[in-house]
């Protein structure tokens, strides 16, 4: 393990005084703008928590890889020969190219394109061409690939920390492995597989998508068209997300906080609690029709559950900082540059090791893709296309406030329970409010970061 | 018992409809199946050059007529992969496209608030038959030039068209958008392709 000196210098970031960025009430545009706290947060934010990496699923065979990020760091998400899963830092040791191009694959080692250092898929160099040209005899470890010093999996997702104080993963988690839970036990073997995904950039700074991923406040503006669409053929009728349609704050669904910024809006409450209600209020959907027919007829009043299963689970889990568990997507949201995010859609589908199903799983994922692919082409476009605009309010630069306040001081309005959650109404700010509370205390504090070469 | 409508109701997306879609669409492009029919190749250029302007004139309603009723505009995100299996940049049925012009016309989508202005070129046009003499498949390349919220950029790949009837009326099966940034992570991509 090597630990890495004080992060005071060159990515502490700029000498601002956090406490006159960040109020109860609200935050400073430079939060978004600044090039240095973005700097900043690569390492405070981004090499100080649990972030997620990948889906086991992705990987699912020894010596399978997938390419991905830790902030802005290229990783590669192995599981190696002994199946053993790491995150190796995908940067060659001689001189820092890249040593593999692919986003996955399969396999043992990785060549260097350069000058073609070898790498077995634990990180360990293998071999250097013409060893007879160095001094050194390569046994110092220091010419291994860095890696994350501590990846774990959390029923199949896969965080990493560069943080040696962090806690477990599963305390890092805390009250929001919950929700978790549930949302991966509504499928039989409590489980799921990552499948190809919506991909999709904005540019704006990453914490606008996080700002947004448990307001209920926006929806009925935001989506207007969505919704309206939704229900063209009949303008009353309560398909898709028409509960937020009256006032969404006289609904049950809530949102829910708990530590480390994460949070739970759980719009469940909304919808009758039978087999069948979840595919009652889908919107029209490509095959749905003939799907559901050939359902019914193969399984009879078990259709309803399968039908379910083709639904999307209305929910939005957040994990801080980059992992949303939405509907039936895996979104992740990778930063970019200061003005620039990735988010991808991953689809999930669903597998049936046990053929509880009784041999209908395919039938229900070809319904799923189709339900999956709604909200990214018709609701997600309109989210990014607003962050944009934000980003381009924020050229304002003597106009300095962002407000999340919306709830504040109301009596009554949240409820903490004994584990400290705070639930309070779905168009309450309260959640941006904890996660910036989060935010604050990480940008102001030391995180012990290191990386390991050991294997 | 009428045919269901599918503007309505999707009930030829069926199993068997994306096992025949995916056979259309894998190894077609052969040498064997070429057409050099210069008036059937013309005519398809110009439907084509005639698609392309309704886009570009925001006349989506005149577009959506050149579709059959049981139609699909596939824009995937693999290479050769299947619709069953994997999420697609859009896979809209009739019903589903008809939802996406209506979105758009509501004025209230607000990744097209302003609109993109665009301009698309198609060229590199080739046909190749297929089992029913009714129908063809067109391989076209395009660039379509989008010009939005003060910037401009492009987009470009390929398009896979299965047309029917086509000496006199042609009509769109399938368009597929073979986009050459398929796998990347696109912003808005809220234009029909
Ligand atoms: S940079 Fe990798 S072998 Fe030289
Ligand atoms: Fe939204």
């Amino acid at each position: 393990m090597t630990e890495l000196p004080s992060i005071n210098g060159a990515a502490s970031g700029p000498a601002y005084d956090y406490d006159r960025l960040v109020f109860e009430d609200r935050v400073h545009r430079v939060l978004y703008t600044d090039p240095r706290i973005f700097d900043a947060e690569m390492t405070r934010i981004f090499g100080a928590v649990w972030v997620y990496l990948g889906h086991e699923s992705q990987i699912p065979q020894v010596n399978d890889f997938v390419t991905t990020r830790l902030g802005r760091r290229p990783i590669i998400l192995v599981r190696d020969s002994d199946g053993v899963l790491r995150a190796l830092y995908n940067r060659c040791t001689h001189r820092g190219s890249t040593v593999c191009r692919e986003t996955r694959g399969s396999a043992k080692s990785f060549q260097c394109g350069y000058h073609g250092w070898t790498f077995l898929n634990s990180g360990k160099l293998n071999g250097v061409p013409w060893p007879d040209g160095y001094a050194d005899n390569f046994s110092d470890e220091k010419f291994n690939l860095a890696q994350v010093p501590r990846v774990d999996s959390y029923r199949g997702f896969v965080f990493g920390t560069l943080n040696l104080d962090a806690p477990a993963l599963v305390d890092y988690l805390g009250g929001v492995a919950g929700p978790l839970d549930e949302w991966l036990d509504r499928h039989p073997g409590g489980k799921v597989a990552l499948c190809e995904a919506n991909r999709l950039k904005f540019k704006g700074n990453w914490k606008l998508l996080y700002d947004n991923s448990a307001d209920g406040y926006h929806v009925v503006f935001s989506h207007r068209s969505l919704l309206a669409m939704e229900n063209r053929f009949e303008p009353d009728s309560d398909k898709g997300m028409a509960f937020y349609r009256s006032s969404p704050d006289s609904a049950p669904m809530y949102v829910r906080c708990f530590a480390n910024g994460h949070h739970f809006k759980d719009k469940r409450p909304n919808v009758e609690d039978r087999p069948g209600a979840l595919w009652d209020i889908e919107g029209p959907h490509p095959g749905m029709e003939h799907f559901e027919a050939s359902l019914r007829q193969r399984l009879g009043d078990r259709a309803d559950r399968a039908l379910d299963l083709a639904s999307s689970e209305p929910v939005n889990i957040n994990v801080f900082p980059n992992l949303h568990i939405l509907g039936n997507h895996v979104q992740v949201s990778t930063p970019v540059a200061v003005d620039e995010t990735d988010t991808t859609w991953y689809g999930t589908a669903v597998v049936d090791d046990d053929g509880a199903l009784e041999g209908t799983v395919d039938a229900i994922n070809a319904l799923r893709m189709r339900t999956q692919e709604s909200f990214p082409n018709f609701g997600e476009v309109d989210d990014l296309a607003n962050f944009e605009q934000i980003q381009v309010g924020f050229l304002a630069e003597e106009d300095e406030w962002v407000y999340m306040h919306r709830g504040l001081g109301i009596p009554g309005r949240l409820k903490v329970d004994d584990e400290g959650a705070i639930t309070g109404p779905p168009t309450d700010e309260v959640f941006m409010r904890e996660h910036m509370k989060v935010w604050k205390r990480l940008m102001t504090a030391e995180p012990r970061i290191a990386i390991t070469r050991t294997v | 018992m009428d045919a269901p409508d599918p503007s309505t109701s999707s009930y030829y997306v069926s199993d068997d409809f994306y096992a025949g879609l995916v056979d259309e669409f894998s190894g077609w492009q052969t040498p064997e199946r070429a057409i050099s029919d210069a008036a059937l190749r013309e005519s398809c250029a110009r439907f084509l050059a005639l698609e392309a302007r309704l886009l570009d004139q925001d006349r989506f309603d005149d577009w959506l007529a050149l579709f059959a009723p049981e139609c699909v505009y596939w824009v995937p995100g693999t290479r050769d992969g299947d619709p069953r299996r994997e999420i697609a940049i859009a896979f809209d049925d009739r019903r589903r496209l008809e939802d996406r012009i209506f979105r758009l016309n509501t004025g209230e989508a607000w990744s097209q608030r302003p609109g993109s202005r665009t301009t698309r070129m198609v060229s590199n046009i080739e046909l190749f038959s297929t089992g029913d003499p009714e129908i063809v498949m067109a391989r076209s390349n395009f660039l379509t030039v989008e010009f939005r919220a003060g910037a401009t950029r492009i987009w470009a790949g390929w398009a896979g068209h299965r047309l029917r009837d086509a000496t006199t009326h042609w009509r769109i099966l399938v368009k597929q958008v073979n986009l050459i940034d398929y796998d990347q992570n696109l912003r808005n991509p809220s234009i029909v392709l």
